[in-house]
Order: structure tokens, then C-alpha cells, then sequence
């Protein structure tokens, strides 16, 4: 058992000149919950479809748990659950049938196919719905029985296409709760254009933009990775035309931005400095004889740079 | 093997969750009934001939309507995706599909028994050639199924499916035709006949059940599934 459970090696795709994928490399370990970040369009679709071997990679290489694909293809297979992006099921079947059909092309059958399917009704909440046509099934619904259809045959690695797009706020938190208690015991790889969703569930993301990666690593390292200088925010009360030279002033300041509005001052610093920086920003005010506000330490968030990473590209 | 029966028994069962199956199967019983029984006392003998002349035509409208949505629809609603993405081997999704698409062909030559019945209780038919004309009717039918899926499995848009289908299949029953062979020269006359769908069908319905004939339809139906198959490889082919 190796401790890889995903390798991905110079992972291309070409569409005729398009390059929807270029030479991606990346390794999930087992048991990680691994996010898969992009805006629309990136290529991560593409590259969930190469992964799960739905179609083929110009270039590179795919191993899952040391399994390539290109070299057994079954075999792979069997170790992934896949749910792809707009959850496609069959509309015309009952969950029960659904799920059913699935776990006996997964192999499954007796006993063990039974307890299955009523442990993935009950994980995934299906009780009430199982004699329903799943395409009378609300969104979150459907969504849940695509997770079913994912798991029923205990894959050791999931793979999961945009799984909260489309939902409203509640069904995200309980498809959010599903995900991370499946994270528990397997190894989840999810992909979304929602930073704070990824940021809140994932042991480590992938950020993908134009095909290429961008960055990987912990939530944390990623957005210390992009973040140099310090900002603080401030709301003053004062004569405003000191104010710009009055922090410039102090060495560790980058930059002042100043904006007045009617009964106060916004301003905006960027310093080489750590947060105890704001203790000499309130001194500063003091000892000019301005009335401080507000004042706060602006943590800069995934969100930030993921906007910075995929949007100055375009 | 049980991939191939665990997909036959969903396609089948899908047939009857949507009313298009029952619409299909209901005018496919009221037509033959009603085309064989006008002509049938009128030429006052008991036989079936007439029912097994019509068959191919009635044939070539029923079954493109059965095939045409079995993957222009997965496309459409993308589980092909996921279809493809469980491990089975595409060979056994093409045939789990087509056995279902089989089974409903038997299923309504079956419930189109009561001309038989009919036929027997009124008269004294040959059943050998009966029999026979069954028979044909399968591997006629079962050249059409594969055909109209290989058609169905390029498209996801089912009325092309069923247009497609119903042309190819047309081009294919007359190349045998007696209005086509008249134009040709007679050197090529033996090839298209030996080419036709329908050619074939009528040496069984004559009672004679001839290897070439049925080696004919194998080849056909092996074909049409083995350019399925390579379809839904295309997909790795870009």
C-alpha cells in the first residue's frame, strides 16, 4: 500500500492547437482531502476526466495507488468513485434501482450489496426518497445520490466534480459535512471555482488557471506565499492633509492610500512589518493629536490571491 | 458476463418508466394486426405471407424508435461519463444494451401472436415456414437493433438517431430490391441482392433456414456493434 494514493505526472491535454491542460504534476497522499481550484474554464473538468480515465492523456501519466490506467484500466477504476460535474444520473430510475444497478456493475451482490445500499441511504440521507424517480428529486437530492453512487463500493479514492455548484446555502453545508466525514476514512480529491468552500474542507489545494498550476500546498501556506506585506485598515478623525506624510514617515510603511470621507479618514496601509505594527500605527495617531476609530489588521485571505493568481492573466 | 446482464436488465426496464415504449409497442400491434387481417380474408388462405412481407417495412419504423435514444440519450444527459467511468468494458455495455433492445423486439413479435393464433385456429398453416419466418424475423430484427444503435451512439440529438437509422436501414433493404436490381447490370445484380437486408430474410421466410443467411445477419449485427464500440473509443481519439 503505497502512501501515494494519486500521481500525476506531466499530465497534458490537447484539444487539436487548444491546450485545455499542460503539463500538470501533483501527488495526493492518502487520506488527504485535496482541493482542486480553478476558475470556469481552467481545465480542471479536463483533468478529473484523464484522472478517472475517461479519456486519455495527450502526454503524461496517471497512477492511482501505483495503478496506471493505460496499464489496467479495470483494475483503476475499481479503486475510484467518481461523481462528474452536473451530477448526471439516470432520471427515469428510483434511488433504490439506482443505487442497486450501480453497486452490481461495482461487482457487489447478496448481502454485502444490500447492506451497502442502506448504508449510503443512510449516510447520505436518502430514507425518504428511496421508492422516488430520482428525476423528482430536488438538486441537493440528486446530489446526494451522485455522492451514493460514488461510494457504494468503499472507492479508497473519490473523486468529485464541482459537487456543491448549483446548491443553496443549506444543501452546501450538509453536501459540505458529507464530504468531510468522508474525508475521514478515504481520500477525497474535489475540485470548485469557490474558494472559501475549498479553504474550509481541504487539507491542501491545487490552484489551476489556464490549464497550468499555479500553486499547491496547505491553505495557509498558499495564502502566506502571496501575501509579503502587511495591511492595515484604519478610520481616523482628523485633518487629513497631514495624514499621507505623517505615516510615510515611518520606515516600515510601504504605502498609503487616503481616502476621506465626510465625518472620517480611510486609510489603508501596507507595511514590512508583523502585526504588532498596529500598536505603533496607534501611537502615531495619538501623538498627532487624531481621534483613532477603527483600526485593523486586514488578514489577507485564499480568496485574495486566488483572484490575483487567475485574474491577471485574463 | 453479469456486467452484460446487470446493463440488459436496466435497458429493459427503462423501456417500460417512459411512455414512448408502450406508444410504439401498442401502434406496432394495432398496424400489424390491422395490415395483415384487411388483405388476409380476402385472399382466403391460411398463411402468414403476407404478414411476413410487410414485416420488414413495419420493422424499419419500430425498431429505430426503440434504438434511438439508447446513447444519443446517455450523451445528452452525460451519464455516459459516468457509464464508462464504472469498470466495465465497453464491449459489455454495447451488448448489454442490445440484448435489452433484442428482448423487446421478441417481446413484441410475442404479443403479435394472436395473427398466428388467428391463423392456426382458422386454417391449416405450414408451421415449418412459420418457424422459419420467426426466425428470420430475429436476425432481420436483430441487424436493425445493431445498426440503429451504432447510428444513436454519433449523435446525441435521438431524432437523428432515428432518421439516420431508418435511412441507412432503408438504403440497406433495397439494395435488394427488384426496382434496383432492374438497373443494374446483371454482373453486379447478385452482389447488391447478396448485400440487401431484406433479400435475405425472405430465402428464410421461405422456409429454409440457410447458413449464408444467417451468417449474413451475424455479420451485420457483429459489425454494427463492433463500430459502437470503436464510437464510444472515439471519444480517445481527439
Amino acid at each position: 500500500m503505497s502512501e501515494k494514493m494519486l500521481e500525476v505526472t506531466g499530465l497534458t491535454k490537447r484539444f487539436g492547437s487548444f491546450t485545455a491542460v499542460n503539463n500538470l504534476s501533483f501527488t495526493v497522499n492518502r487520506g488527504e482531502v485535496f482541493g482542486f481550484l480553478g476558475p470556469n474554464g481552467a481545465g480542471k473538468s479536463t483533468s478529473m476526466r484523464m484522472i478517472t480515465n475517461f479519456i486519455p492523456a495527450t502526454s503524461g501519466e496517471v497512477r492511482v495507488d501505483g495503478i496506471s490506467g493505460a496499464e489496467n484500466d479495470l483494475l483503476m477504476k475499481k479503486k475510484i468513485g467518481y461523481l462528474p460535474e452536473s451530477t448526471p444520473l439516470y432520471n427515469d430510475m428510483s434511488v433504490e434501482e439506482y443505487l442497486r444497478f450501480v453497486g452490481e456493475l461495482r461487482g457487489l451482490k447478496g448481502a454485502v450489496l444490500k447492506r451497502q445500499m442502506n448504508e449510503m441511504i443512510d449516510v447520505c440521507s436518502l430514507t425518504k426518497m428511496v421508492k422516488r424517480p430520482i428525476g423528482h428529486l430536488s438538486k441537493g437530492y440528486k446530489q446526494r445520490v451522485g455522492l451514493a453512487q460514488a461510494m457504494i463500493h468503499e472507492p479508497e479514492l473519490l473523486i468529485l466534480d464541482e459537487p456543491i455548484s448549483g446548491l443553496d446555502p443549506n444543501q452546501i453545508i450538509e453536501i459540505r459535512e458529507l464530504i468531510r466525514e468522508m474525508g475521514k476514512k478515504k481520500t477525497v480529491i474535489y475540485s470548485s471555482h469557490i474558494l472559501p468552500e475549498v479553504a474550509a474542507t481541504c487539507d491542501r489545494i491545487l490552484i489551476i488557471n489556464n490549464g497550468e498550476l499555479v500553486t499547491i500546498g496547505t491553505p495557509d501556506e498558499v495564502t502566506r506565499q502571496f501575501t509579503g506585506k502587511t495591511t492595515f485598515l484604519m478610520k481616523i478623525v482628523g485633518d487629513h492633509s497631514q495624514m499621507k506624510t505623517g505615516f510615510e514617515n515611518l520606515a516600515e510603511v510601504i504605502s498609503v492610500q487616503i481616502v476621506p470621507e465626510d465625518s472620517a479618514v480611510h486609510v489603508k496601509i501596507e507595511c514590512n512589518a508583523d502585526e504588532s505594527f498596529g500598536e505603533i500605527l496607534f501611537d502615531t495617531v495619538v501623538a498627532r493629536g487624531w481621534k483613532l476609530r477603527e483600526l485593523t489588521h486586514y488578514v489577507t485571505t485564499l480568496e485574495d490571491v486566488f483572484t490575483q493568481l487567475t485574474g491577471s492573466k485574463e | 458476463m453479469k456486467s452484460i446482464l446487470t446493463i440488459m436488465k436496466r435497458e429493459f426496464h427503462a423501456y417500460f418508466l417512459s411512455p414512448i415504449a408502450y406508444i410504439f409497442l401498442s401502434l406496432y400491434l394495432v398496424l400489424t394486426n390491422f395490415l395483415f387481417f384487411q388483405g388476409f380474408f380476402i385472399a382466403g388462405e391460411a398463411s402468414m405471407r403476407n404478414y411476413f412481407e410487410l414485416l420488414p417495412w413495419l420493422l424499419l419504423l419500430f425498431l429505430p424508435a426503440i434504438t434511438m435514444r439508447s446513447w444519443a440519450e446517455e450523451r445528452k444527459n452525460r451519464t455516459l461519463e459516468l457509464l464508462l467511468t464504472w469498470p466495465i468494458k465497453d464491449s459489455e455495455v454495447v451488448s448489454g444494451k442490445f440484448f435489452a433492445s433484442f428482448l423487446f423486439l421478441a417481446l413484441a413479435l410475442l404479443l403479435s401472436g394472436t395473427v398466428p393464433i388467428s391463423v392456426m385456429l382458422i386454417g391449416n398453416p405450414d408451421e415449418g415456414i412459420m418457424i422459419a419466418s420467426y426466425i428470420g424475423a430475429l436476425f432481420l430484427g436483430g441487424a436493425y437493433i445493431a445498426v440503429g444503435m451504432a447510428v444513436s451512439s454519433f449523435t446525441e440529438n435521438q431524432i437523428v438517431a432515428f432518421i439516420g437509422t431508418v435511412v441507412l436501414l432503408l438504403v440497406g433493404i433495397l439494395l435488394g430490391h427488384e426496382g434496383v436490381i432492374a438497373f443494374v447490370p446483371s454482373s453486379v445484380a447478385p452482389i447488391l441482392s447478396g448485400l440487401s437486408l431484406e433479400a435475405h430474410f425472405n430465402s428464410i421466410a421461405r422456409g429454409v433456414l440457410d447458413s449464408r443467411d444467417i451468417i449474413y445477419y451475424l455479420s451485420v449485427i457483429g459489425l454494427a456493434l463492433f463500430f459502437n464500440t470503436q464510437s464510444l473509443e472515439s471519444r480517445k481519439w481527439e
